[in-house]
């Protein structure tokens, strides 16, 4: 039993030690500052049509669905105001980060591992360079700064596209869909929406450059690295919202 | 008086996941000495070559380089070790993203210890990739490359800091022969020209055949045999490798000479 547990143990103890090597190395010179806009712009900018898209297609598929049921109670003024929560507190973070953890997560876990397989990061070593300051702190700091960034146009893209089937579909005015939107958000829907994201960005680098860069095997390794870091990011995501939205609503019943 | 230790192993054991790949493995490299470093695959040589380099701790034993303890260094005191020694990885390593001066100017820009002002790497690599006669690459990326051109281009990366140690790892695996004579003739090269010590891991008796009786000659730029003749060449030191294991370490005629079946088994492959 001892022995079973031995090797999980140790996947998590490596997984903590790579975390708080790259969070050391962001106080740490040298820093990368051309491979951190690379990643930014790889992962923001690259991932911004795929997020566009998935934010606004969720807002118009929220207001379609909560205004049946709002309707039944006479509600039906109230879409905004489900819609913003929704998708503040919930669907955009969630989604946005499920996206780049497809995106980006797998990615990084299949370039990695690609290094790692070829050498290349041996060689980097060999030649003067930390991989962990180089490749996974740059990563880890881009998620940090693009994903919150976002979540907040998917959450507007959202509401955006919410506001649009209100409008043309429900017949609902739009001074009430905006009042109704801006009037349900806290302070703490702000918060949650947003300390969402910036959790979700240590999880997808770090378990997608994790995966990598513990890859072995040659290409059949890279190909595993890049689902296991998909499907361990994708989990962690979810485990991890449930755990937020726990903490928030105990937060705001005390 | 013997020449400066310039690597030196002391009962070394190195083992992944409870599987030895190194066991008790001592020996020493001298300044200017040649070592060929023969076995089957498996067998631990391209371990001993990244242990010499700190990329792979050892679970005991010791190691020194330049007459310092590799074994008691962090990782970030390994980057100054790093930078007296040049390594060739087997599959090149060139990194994909990066364009083949970018590559070659990689060592320059990134090691602390070098201190190349920036004015100067761009001559430099020009320099170490003319070298390796690939003077006409410099904007190309290593995807463009065929495999022998690749492997030159990782020697001028290896080589560009002026290292006093370097290291080849496999350099003629999975070449024709003629490039793999080419890649052979550029390792004695820079032996010859920049009286460096060097390790090279190989499967080909005749890559070790090369580096002990031929030396470069600088004037015509061509090999020359140097065995028997005026010009002398370097000390090469062959040592066979057997499942982690020092099985031999001596020269070539004691190699030649020996009956065991493993290590003859790679001296008849002399052509």
């Amino acid at each position: 039993m001892l022995d079973l547990l031995k090797g999980p143990v140790l996947v998590v103890q490596e997984f903590f030690l790579l975390a708080g090597r790259a969070i050391r190395n962001i106080f740490r010179s040298p820093h990368y500052e051309t491979d951190i806009a690379l990643q930014m712009d790889d992962i923001g900018v690259g991932s911004l049509p795929l997020v566009i898209m998935i934010g606004f297609f969720s807002g118009a598929v929220m207001a379609i669905q909560m205004s049946r049921a709002l309707r039944s109670y006479g509600q039906i003024g109230k879409t905004g105001m489900v819609v913003a929560i929704t998708l503040v507190r919930e669907l955009g973070p969630d989604l946005t980060a499920l996206m780049v953890a497809g995106r980006n997560s797998s990615g990084m876990a299949s370039e990695l591992g690609s290094m790692k397989v070829t050498e290349q990061i041996d060689a980097m070593r060999a030649l003067g360079t930390d991989p962990i300051q180089k490749l996974v702190t740059p990563r880890l700091i881009a998620t940090c700064v693009m994903l919150p960034a976002l979540t907040i146009i998917a959450d507007f893209v959202g509401i955006f596209a919410g506001w649009v089937i209100s409008y043309t579909l429900l017949g609902i005015s739009s001074r009430q869909y905006w009042n109704s939107a801006w009037r349900a958000l806290e302070w703490n829907d702000v918060a949650q929406g947003l300390i969402k994201p910036f959790v979700f960005a240590f999880v997808i680098s770090l378990v997608g450059c994790f995966y990598g860069l513990r890859t072995t095997g040659g290409t059949q390794g890279v190909g595993r690295a890049t689902t296991h870091a998909m499907v361990a990011a994708s989990v962690l995501i979810f485990i991890l919202t449930y755990f937020i939205a726990q903490i928030f609503v105990f937060q705001g019943q005390s | 008086m013997p020449a400066p230790s310039i690597l030196r192993f002391e009962h070394v054991t190195v083992s992944f996941d409870q599987v030895p790949a190194l066991i008790d493995l001592s020996f020493e490299a001298r300044e200017g000495e040649s070592r060929v470093i023969l076995g089957a695959s498996g067998s631990g040589k391209t371990v001993l070559l990244k242990t010499a380099l700190g990329l792979v701790k050892p679970d005991s034993g010791r190691i020194f380089a330049f007459d310092l303890d590799l074994t008691a260094m962090d990782e970030r005191k390994l980057f100054d070790i790093r930078s007296k020694i040049g390594m060739l990885f087997q599959e090149s390593a060139l990194f994909d993203s990066l364009t083949i001066e970018e590559n070659v100017a990689y060592p320059l820009l990134n090691q602390r210890a070098i201190h190349c002002p920036p004015d100067q790497v761009h001559p430099r690599v020009v320099e170490a990739l003319d070298f390796v006669e690939l003077g006409d690459t410099l904007e190309r990326f290593p995807s463009e490359l065929s495999g022998g051109m690749r492997r030159r281009a990782a020697i001028a990366r290896a080589v560009v800091t002026g290292p006093p140690l370097v290291l080849y790892d496999s350099p003629t695996a999975g070449l024709d022969p003629i490039t793999a004579h080419t890649i052979i003739a550029l390792v004695l090269k820079e032996r010859d020209v920049s009286k460096t010590t060097c390790l090279m891991v190989t499967q080909r008796y005749q890559d070790g055949n090369l580096l002990a009786n031929f030396r470069y000659n600088s004037e015509r730029g061509s090999l020359e045999p140097a065995r028997n003749g005026a010009t002398a060449v370097p000390r090469t030191v062959f040592m066979v490798l057997r499942e982690g294991r020092l099985v031999f370490e001596g020269d070539q005629d004691r190699l030649e000479a020996e009956a065991d079946p493993y290590i003859s088994k790679f001296v008849k492959q002399r052509v």
